[in-house]
């Protein structure tokens, strides 16, 4: 039912300020993403630029703003203009968040947490069957990076995340950075969630670097920044998740105090040097994608 | 004994309030309410909106240099939030918050200069469209040319200010632009791919204004001539058409 997949590759997120360059100098780089909300002007240099780039690279389109695990219903309108982006520059792979970030007539602009319970369940498998039928395509749902959690939850986040797969029929986009950052902010091993994590729905890997600070009690808590290199601790565990996963296409984020295009391009190395890693150590791939 | 579910509007409410309580039931692993845990998305939002600002009003942030800017977008985003998921509409309304705003009065054409760098960013967004071009205009008999009325291109906006912000704006692109003291009027166009910023005799700008709202050109000229006695009609809309400033010409 799907646009070919993304290739098994390091991306880069496509900032502005980077378009000529990349146009120019025809970086060796996987596939692109973008978020699709800063290309819902009419017109102008962002669609001429990322039609120049949907020509020469594979594109990820990537929301931020649908609000798929919010209480009210999905955004008509929202959706109506993602179908267009996705008519229009026929992505590769389309992916959102489980979070939400609108309410009522107030866009948040930040991905807000959402407590795990059958009724939450419900609603975001409805939202995500909704997204998929009105995109015509199958969408990748992302693991959310938290600093509180709810008491009323009763299911495990990933008992969540694999239950939405299973009854809607979508992928994962498991971004290792906010498994780091949610197994430090809540005292859980990140190598054992990447463990149970359901990868054989994993389309695609999230890194990114985070930033440190303390909770109330004086505690480590780490923020999803993506202002940095991707940490250490990270990098490790994303060389953990390819053992399990094998080569999946995998995105350097870095939104904020973007640098120069050749520091992205020296991560995206990096990260494409261990995914050529795990695909000669013939690494067992249980993801079927 | 069960536990109360946390609506999302108590949710927003306690985000965007920082004097509410973090609302009962999100909790630390520990189990208890951490403000501070609360208080990464209250700062996330914050930070976040003002970073909008900031992309979007870069000239009016180095007018006033970063940390006053981000002290008067956090009393902005304070009051008020985006009601569009897409950022680029969002601080339509801060030129107006600027021009109100006490603590920026020393800056008295920060307003001017925030409505001129909104104006930049529709154009940047504005729909494609290809301006009507000289070649045009001039093939239009000159009989018919007072019942003529153009459509503005999509991108295509106008600003008056007391205060030289087209030339400013201009210095804040590139050196050596001299700025002169005394009122200014810019015209703002997308002919290509690029928005261009060009300040336009103030003349012009009345007669543009009058034809940007629908005016007649022969309307336009009569208007203009009466603040302008000297105002020459064909240069100005010459000079307008090479800077894209219409869509397409449309006789009445």
């Amino acid at each position: 039912m799907d646009a070919p997949h993304l290739p098994p590759r390091a991306g880069l997120g496509l900032k502005p300020q980077h378009y000529a360059e990349i146009l120019e100098s025809r970086p060796d780089i996987g596939f692109f993403e973008v978020h699709a909300e800063n290309y819902m002007g009419d017109g102008g240099p962002p669609h001429r630029y990322l039609a120049a780039i949907v020509d020469r690279y594979p594109l990820s389109l990537h929301g931020v703003g649908l609000s798929i695990g919010g209480e009210a219903p999905l955004n008509r309108d929202h959706l109506r203009r993602l179908r267009s982006l996705v008519d229009r520059y026929k992505p590769q792979s389309f992916s959102e968040h489980l979070a939400w970030s609108s309410h009522e007539e107030t866009s948040l602009n930040d991905l807000l947490p959402l407590p795990y319970t059958n009724a939450t369940l419900d609603r975001v498998v409805a939202h995500v069957e909704e997204v998929q039928q009105a995109l015509g395509r199958t969408m990748l749902l992302e693991n959310p990076s938290t600093y509180v959690l709810f008491a009323e939850s009763t299911i495990d986040e990933i008992d969540f995340l694999a239950a939405i797969a299973e009854r809607t029929g979508c992928g994962l986009l498991l971004d290792v950075n906010n498994v780091m950052v949610s197994s430090v902010n809540h005292r859980l091993d990140p190598f054992t969630y990447v463990e149970r994590f359901p990868v054989h729905a994993v389309g695609e890997i999230h890194l990114a670097g985070y930033d440190e600070t303390t909770d109330a009690a004086g505690e480590r808590l780490l923020i999803d920044a993506h202002a940095s290199r991707v940490s250490q601790d990270v990098f490790a565990l994303f060389r953990h998740t390819l053992g399990r996963t094998g080569p999946v296409p995998t995105l350097v984020e870095w939104d904020n105090n973007v640098p120069a295009f050749s520091v992205l391009a020296d991560e995206a190395r990096i990260v494409d040097l261990a995914i050529t890693e795990v695909s000669a150590r013939g690494d067992r791939q249980e993801r079927v994608a | 004994m069960t536990i109360g579910s946390v609506r999302q509007a108590d949710f927003v409410a306690a985000l965007v309030d920082p004097a509410r309580a973090v609302p009962s039931g999100i909790v630390s692993y520990r189990g208890d309410s951490d403000t501070k845990r609360f208080a990464v998305y209250r700062n996330n939002v914050h930070v976040g909106l003002v970073g909008v600002l900031a992309a979007k009003y870069p000239v009016c942030a180095q007018l006033v240099g970063e940390e006053f800017f981000t002290v008067m977008a956090r009393i902005y985003v304070a009051d008020h939030k985006p009601t569009s998921p897409i950022m680029m509409q969002y601080g339509a309304d801060f030129p107006a918050f600027i021009a109100d705003f006490a603590g920026a009065r020393s800056v008295p054409y920060l307003s001017d200069m925030a409505a001129l760098e909104e104006a930049w960013s529709i154009a940047y967004n504005a729909a494609d469209d290809s301006p009507a071009g000289l070649a045009e205009i001039a093939a239009i008999d000159p009989e018919v040319l007072p019942d003529l009325t153009l459509k503005p291109h999509a991108a295509t906006g106008l600003l008056r200010s007391d205060y030289p912000i087209g030339s400013i704006w201009s210095a804040h692109q590139a050196p050596g632009v001299a700025v002169r003291a005394g009122a200014e009027a810019v015209l703002i166009t997308r002919p290509a791919l690029d928005v261009k910023v060009t300040v336009i005799p103030t003349a012009d700008a009345v007669f543009a204004h009058d034809l940007l709202q629908g005016s007649a050109v022969g309307d336009a000229v009569e208007r203009t001539l009466i603040s302008h006695p000297e105002f020459d009609f064909g240069s100005a809309l010459v000079g307008l058409c090479s800077l894209g400033a219409f869509s397409q010409p449309a006789l009445t």
